[in-house]
């Protein structure tokens, strides 16, 4: 039994990413001045979440095939 | 200077890095029942997993701090690491040396040696190497430390002990299987604080044509011609033309030659990933596969110095000026984070410089582990115990190195680049070491005397060369000359560095030659067979589709290379 990689980088980059954008959203929209006006925490957790996504989907898949959790 | 304000999600983040990176040591922990698990993986990662980790575990101190520290200093020509450096080495390790890496079991650089030559050889290249790795981490730790306690304002012993317990932990926990896991987190970490940085600050001096008006001001204030920072060949015709002093010969044969095969293909600390790889095929892919992201690291790591240095010279002030009157090169990607990025991907940037460090560390570690146990503890102190026995032991030798690491980290202080005292250390040892290897792998009749005295003329050679020259406006002492006569002023310290590699390289490989020659051979084919090119039976991959063999990889690597080269020509 052995852990696939795939789950910890996908969590990981989920958290970070949900964390990002719910940040993002609700925080003053003045911080942005340094980031040139763009919204980056918004735009960047929602790229992390999406990666994050991914990589959890791609384990899952590979826990199907092989019928365990092993990395394949 | 002031010191960076971070907010609770910036903590936040921070803390949730943390938690992953130990749960992940926590959940291999039960993976580790025999010691070829604790050091080995035991030889079961996939491909794309330890070419990631092959990369990873260079992410360190001197890549982060070192090549941003070297793009504001030298601009793009800092690429050459890369395109000229890192690529050919890596694909002639992942096609040429790796089939007998990974082909004769060997457990480590190290015991390859003492299957190819002879005992004594693996003993100085086990012992040399162990101080090395236990002097590379003590370096990264010390950098991160005092990175922090001048961007952040945290205590110094605070950042080491920090640093240190979690690396301790996780690779106790689970191995080399943990070290190589968490270092594709840390992969994947460092692209992502650090991409935002670079894709706002290319936007803020209007793309790569805004940032070539601005570094060409850099560039004709340091007298030199506009494009010296935004051209990588054009002026390397004379030492005096550009910004690291350096003509294509030298950097050729120094850096593309010497120093960067001397560094990718024996180095332990990389090969290591690739001996863990599941088969023989992934072993000979890793480095290829790490070649692809090495390609583009110029975008994340040097790029940012760049920009740094294009806004100190337009904005004036982006950078603090160190005591030598000179901008603080090391703080380019620090100081860009506070600028751009608001609290939040401020936090992921900050974490990225944290997983860089810890991954630097963690690649030391776990190669200072084995090749102790192994080539050091197995072989001449304690041998012929019980596997459960070497594993403990290994376990000990993992906070042994860390204990070592955090000593050296105090002692580290002298360099203002750290990329050029880990320059120094590389070619002194590493430069002579590749051309044992060539001659041990590709001529049978190579014996242990010759490489034995073969790599102690090497590095004599090398302490020589350093010695008898200097660079320009240096004082002699640690920076060259310190025998007294100088010979001979390279124009820059990289120019010095370069040469003393190949100094060291030609050194080795003559004297191995000759001595070689004049002994009798200690090992015959039939011992050889696996450890020798021309005893070894070829490796066949016409099973596999064109697409999925090593050499169409290679292929691929070195024509995006070239194209590279040319584009920053």
């Amino acid at each position: 039994m052995r852990l696939d990689v795939r789950f910890p980088i996908g969590g990981m980059f989920s958290i970070l990413g949900a964390l990002l954008t719910l940040y993002g959203i609700t925080s003053d929209q003045a911080i942005y001045a340094r980031s040139l006006g763009i919204n980056v925490n918004l735009w960047w957790g929602l790229v992390l979440l999406a990666f994050g996504l991914v990589m959890l989907g791609l384990a899952v898949k590979g826990v199907k095939r092989t019928g365990s959790d092993s990395t394949p | 200077m002031q010191h960076i304000q971070l907010g609770t999600i910036d903590y936040a983040i921070l803390i949730i890095y943390f938690v992953f990176v130990l749960g992940i040591g926590w959940a291999l922990r039960r993976v580790i029942r025999s010691s070829e698990d604790f050091f080995l993986s035991g030889r079961s990662i996939p491909a794309w997993i330890a070419g990631l980790a092959f990369i990873s575990a260079n992410l360190g101190a001197q890549e982060v701090i070192g090549m941003a520290a070297s793009g504001a200093k030298y601009g793009i020509m800092t690429s050459h690491f890369y395109w000229v450096g890192a690529m050919p080495a890596m694909v002639f390790v992942g096609l040429f040396m790796m089939p007998f890496y990974y082909g004769s079991r060997a457990r480590s650089v190290p015991e390859y040696l003492k299957l190819r030559f002879d005992e004594k050889t693996r003993g100085l290249n086990a012992i040399t190497f162990a101080i090395m790795t236990i002097f590379s981490s003590g370096i990264s730790m010390y950098a991160l430390a005092k990175l922090l306690e001048l961007v952040i304002g945290w205590s110094f012993h605070a950042s080491i002990v920090l640093s240190a317990v979690i690396v301790l932990v996780y690779i106790f926990l689970g191995g080399l299987t943990s070290a190589i896991y968490n270092e594709v987190l840390q992969f994947f970490l460092i692209v992502f604080g650090f991409l935002p940085l670079v894709l706002v600050g290319l936007k803020d001096v209007g793309g790569w044509s805004g940032l070539t008006a601005r570094l060409a001001t850099v560039a004709t204030n340091a007298g030199f011609q506009p494009g010296a920072w935004t051209h990588s060949w054009r002026y390397m015709d004379a030492p005096s033309h550009n910004p690291m002093g350096m003509e294509w010969f030298g950097l050729v044969m120094g850096l593309g030659f010497a120093l960067s095969f001397g560094y990718w293909c024996t180095d332990f600390l990389v090969v290591q990933r690739a001996m863990a790889a599941g088969s023989m095929t992934a072993a000979r892919r890793t480095p290829l596969i790490a070649a692809v992201p090495k390609m583009l690291m110029p975008l994340l790591v040097i790029l940012p110095g760049m920009l740094a240095i294009g806004l100190h010279a337009s904005r004036g002030g982006f950078l603090p000026i160190g005591s030598d009157g000179q901008p603080n090169y090391n703080l380019a990607i620090p100081m860009m984070l506070a600028h751009y990025m608001p609290t939040g991907l401020l936090g992921l940037g900050l974490t990225a410089l944290m997983a860089s460090f810890m991954s630097g560390m963690a690649g030391n570690v776990t190669a200072f582990n084995t090749v102790w146990t192994y080539d050091i503890y197995q072989s001449y102190i304690s041998p012929g115990r019980s596997d459960q026995h070497y594993l403990r032991v290994g376990h000990a030798a993992t906070v042994f190195g860390i204990v070592a690491s955090v000593l050296a980290a105090y002692g580290a202080t002298r360099f203002n680049n750290i990329l050029d005292m880990l320059q120094l250390v590389f070619s002194f040892v590493n430069g002579p070491l590749f051309a044992t290897f060539l001659l041990g792998m590709f001529w049978r009749r190579t014996t242990g005397h010759g490489a034995f005295f073969g790599l102690l003329t090497g590095t004599i050679t090398a302490a020589l060369h350093y010695g008898l020259t200097i660079s320009r406006g240096a004082v002699p002492g640690i920076k060259g000359g310190f025998l007294g006569a100088v010979l001979h002023v390279y124009p820059s310290e990289m120019a010095l560095n370069f040469w003393t590699a190949l100094f060291a390289w030609t050194g080795c490989f003559v004297a191995t030659l000759v001595i070689s020659l004049l002994t009798t051979r200690n090992k015959t084919d039939e011992e050889l067979v696996g450890l020798v090119y021309s005893l070894t039976p070829r490796l066949k991959d016409d099973y596999m589709p064109w697409y999925k063999r090593p050499v169409t990889l290679a292929v691929f690597v070195l024509v995006v290379s070239t194209i590279l080269n040319v584009i920053f020509w």
